[in-house]
């Protein structure tokens, strides 16, 4: 044990080890109050982890090359030895990365958490939400299917829609006049290596945000305002390591269970994880009768669609769907309530938190199928399909939640924050 | 928070509703732990199926997971002269099938996770003689398909009889055996089910390993979990 | 608990709950649940890395292309040599005739190796002759200095441009190692060892099989 002392201290005078332990782990202080939506963070970390290292193992059989492409998918799932299992973790977690960082985003709106002085830490996390995005759309068009190659085509001819610019932005991007081999190989050189390095800076950024001012919790208050005279620790705080990182082995445990169920039992999860219609080869000919984006795309998806076309062009839709996104960067400006955590907030706010919810899986779910999904309405509304009509109300509420957001939360009727954190 | 998710639970199933108008697929009750039936199905496969559509990415020697010996597969599986380690390739090049059929017939490797095995069930056994279509043949899951009926003789001739419109105004349309085959139907639908088992099989040959090997894992994240669990309730004795 | 007032059994940061008054630390049962769930975590590790590195191993895409191949001796005369292919490699089955057996151990003292004692060959291949049958010599054609393939040199003297004394073997061209009608290196060559005898057997008296050691069921 001396020589490892030893060791550690010869570390010591020459790199911030053991300091960057203390002020980030041991002597880091967290409130103590955190509850389920607090796993989420530590989840995201971990579903980043194993999206790259299974990724590299798929590297190391897949060919970028469309006429390959696909058959190196299935060489990968037959005759890799365990290749199926790589294959199928990566797959899940792309699915599971969006669940997560969903949930964590809905903490912050549970708790305030992008409020003072947590702004800049908001940003940077939606800016890592828009990576992800990004890293998403990249990788599936990798497997070179059928959904792969016309969500692509899709997509990218929305950037086709934005005023004089667009075509050649289009072409630009694709690398050829239609979604092909070059789009193929520079779209893995995007999601191989461009945009998961941004997402490690920005997660890096990201943790050195939150270390900066420390945790939210629950109750929203800041515990930094009452410490111990002696110690100057928070009253409320206790050190991460041991009590959060033994916490967050469990928290991992529980969510490895559901996402090795996903791996061995449903890894198509009914076609919404792995689509049916992806085990077909891309065929640039023939346009499959429906396309929709993956379920993490959905929600936007649905918006884009509801949007009809204005002035001759579908670029209203386009711009409805980037300000959906962008919307929620400007959260922490929005939201004027005197306190941060819904625990304390009222019915009003209460109420549109819920209804936001509700219209973003109803938008969510409409996005994944066509528009004829609950048929039409009678002639008294010029035959309008039915769920086209609810997306419509629905993008109004969603975009309502946030405009109005700083009138609502200042008439809401709030209780007062406690002074110490309860449960 | 909670009462948040409860009730977009609650909607859930009210906006679960399926979209109308598809033809309704016969059940194929596949059993991937059914070797015999697949090997059956291979059988089938490799004498009807294999001289237009390839399964180029089905090794022969994969088959000895179904308790086959290399021998085996050779003697009764092989005809093309193909090594055990070689993929499942035919000789027709996609240019001279699309020249000859209008489309290239698809490569059937995966064709089970795509269409899915009802769809290939009824498909199979929905063909029915139309001599207005240039094969002769049309088929109630897929019409118009480039594909004639390859199994007939062991089928059978159907045809398709429309009948009117009844009183909720839709017309049910119904196939009758003019021409028996071969086999019986309750022995020609056995033997679809075979190959469709076998079809099943092939676009996924990890699938019941994988399920085995799941049950192992899910017990051993179990015991992780009572084991973290206990060791998180220990330390947190210190916080109050 | 709805009042936010300290509480007597609080822990003050720093503090051990020993301090606080509370139950004292069961360092005992902390250190039992560690080392349990360390050892089965470990497990855990175990399990998950293996299936990563199994899948570095090769597929079976690259098994297959490696299978053993099947050669036809029929047409093969006394003194001729064929080359085939067997794992990207060329793979020599020279049909040697009486004199040419009657030669190998006349350059015993000539090479380096006379008892093929380093591992460059199966061991029902570890004889004077270096084959299964006398009369059927298989080698892989890879000089094992630095990978050139070596040439044949079967004519005896100064036909083969050797020299009056040469008996008979290869020569590779590169830098110059030569090889007796055994594959056995001669002294003084670059190349360090015998040239390899591949797994073989025969499947009849004209079918050979390169590439494995046992017949196949």
């Amino acid at each position: 044990m001396g020589l490892l002392n030893s060791l550690l201290g010869w570390v010591d005078e020459r790199f911030p080890l053991t300091s960057t332990w203390k002020q980030h782990l041991s002597e880091y202080y967290a409130p103590k109050n955190f509850n389920f939506w607090y796993f989420f963070g530590a989840l995201s970390l971990l579903v980043l982890v194993i999206q790259i290292v299974s990724g590299i193992f798929l590297t190391m059989h897949y060919k970028p090359d469309a006429e390959q492409a696909f058959a190196s998918v299935e060489y990968i799932m037959r005759d890799v030895s365990w290749g199926w299992l790589i294959r199928y973790i990566h797959s899940t977690g792309a699915s599971m990365f969006f669940l997560v960082v969903y949930l964590h985003m809905f903490r912050a709106l549970l708790y305030g958490s992008y409020r003072k002085p947590r702004e800049l830490l908001w940003i940077v996390g939606m800016l890592i939400y828009m990576c992800l995005m990004a890293e998403a759309f990249f990788g599936y068009l990798l497997p070179w299917g059928q959904m792969s190659y016309w969500g692509a085509q899709v997509i990218v001819n929305l950037f086709a829609a934005v005023p004089f610019v667009g075509p050649d932005l289009a072409i630009w991007i694709r690398g050829d006049y239609v979604v092909s081999d070059a789009t193929l190989n520079r779209f893995f050189a995007f999601h191989v290596i461009a945009v998961p390095l941004a997402l490690l800076g920005l997660v890096a950024a990201h943790l050195v945000a939150l270390h900066e001012v420390g945790s939210n919790n629950p109750d929203g208050i800041e515990i930094k305002k009452k410490k111990d005279p002696k110690t100057g620790i928070p009253l409320d705080g206790i050190p991460f390591h041991p009590y959060y990182t033994v916490k967050d082995m469990f928290g991992v445990t529980v969510f490895l269970a559901v996402f090795t169920a996903i791996v061995f039992f449903a890894p198509e999860m009914g076609g919404y994880f792995l689509e049916h219609n992806n085990f077909v080869p891309a065929d640039p000919l023939k346009t499959p009768a429906h396309i929709a984006p993956v379920w993490y795309f959905t929600p936007f998806y649905s918006i884009l669609r509801a949007v009809p076309p204005m002035f001759g062009s579908q670029f209203p839709g386009v711009l409805a769907m980037g300000a959906s996104v962008i919307i929620m960067f400007l959260l922490p400006w929005l939201d004027r309530s005197p306190v941060k955590s819904i625990r304390y907030r009222g019915a009003v706010y209460k109420s549109a938190l819920t209804l936001f919810v509700v219209v973003f899986i109803l938008l969510g779910y409409l996005g994944t199928e066509p528009t004829n999904v609950w048929g039409q309405f009678g002639p008294w509304l010029g035959n309008a399909d039915r769920a086209t009509v609810v997306a419509r109300i629905g993008t109004v509420v969603y975009f309502l939640f946030f405009v109005l957001m700083p009138w609502y939360t200042r008439i809401d009727r709030t209780s007062p924050e406690p002074e110490r954190v309860t449960s | 928070m909670r009462v948040v998710l409860l009730v977009a639970c609650l909607l859930l199933p009210a906006i679960a509703s399926a979209a109308g108008g598809e033809v309704k697929l016969d059940r194929a009750n596949v059993d991937l732990r059914d070797a015999v039936s697949i090997q059956r199905g291979a059988q089938v496969f490799v004498n009807h199926c294999l001289g237009c559509h390839s399964a180029s990415y089905m090794r022969y020697n994969k088959l000895l997971d179904l308790g086959l010996t290399e021998q085996q597969v050779e003697d009764n599986l092989i005809f093309t002269g193909a090594k055990i380690g070689d993929t499942m390739t035919i000789a027709m090049r996609e240019e001279d099938g699309k020249a000859w059929f209008g489309v290239a017939p698809p490569d059937l490797s995966v064709i089970a996770r795509s269409r899915g095995a009802d769809w290939l069930y009824t498909y199979l056994r929905g063909f029915y003689r139309d001599e207005s279509v240039a094969t002769g043949w049309n088929n109630v899951v897929f019409p118009n398909a480039a594909m004639p009926h390859v199994l007939w003789q062991l089928q059978g001739v159907q045809r398709l009889h429309t009948a009117a419109a009844g009183d909720h105004g839709e017309a049910h349309n119904k196939l009758v055996l003019e021409t028996p085959g071969t086999m019986s139907e309750q022995a020609y639908n056995g033997t679809i089910r075979d190959l469709v088992n076998y079809l099943e099989y092939m676009a996924e040959p990890a699938s019941v390993k994988r399920e085995q090997l799941g049950i192992i894992v899910l017990m051993f994240l179990g015991l992780m979990a009572a084991l973290t669990w206990l060791l998180k309730r220990e330390f947190w004795k210190d916080v109050h | 608990m709805a009042d936010n007032k300290d509480r007597p059994g609080d822990v003050q940061p720093g503090q051990g709950a020993a301090e606080a008054g509370a139950d004292s630390i069961d360092k005992g049962k902390r250190r039992t649940l560690i080392a349990w769930t360390g050892a089965a975590g470990a497990v855990a590790g175990i399990g998950v890395a293996a299936p990563f590195v199994m899948s570095m191993f090769p597929s079976a895409r690259a098994r297959a292309a490696g299978a053993p191949v099947e050669i036809d001796l029929g047409k093969l005369e006394p003194g001729m040599m064929i080359t085939e292919e067997w794992r990207g490699k060329p793979v020599w089955i020279l049909r040697r005739t009486d004199g040419m057996i009657e030669r190998v151990p006349e350059t015993d003292k000539l090479v380096a190796d006379p008892d093929s004692r380093q591992p460059m060959q199966p061991d029902y291949a570890r004889n004077e002759l270096r084959s299964i049958k006398p009369d059927y010599l298989v080698l892989v054609g890879i000089c094992t200095h630095l990978g050139c393939s070596p040439s044949p040199k079967l004519e005896v003297g100064e036909a083969s441009g050797l020299g009056a004394g040469w008996s008979g073997g290869f020569f590779c061209p590169c830098h110059g190692s030569k090889f007796d009608l055994a594959g056995r290196v001669y002294k003084g060559a670059p190349a360090p060892s015998n040239l390899e005898v591949p797994p073989h057997t025969y499947l009849s008296d004209t079918r050979l099989l390169v590439g494995e050691d046992s017949k196949r069921s």
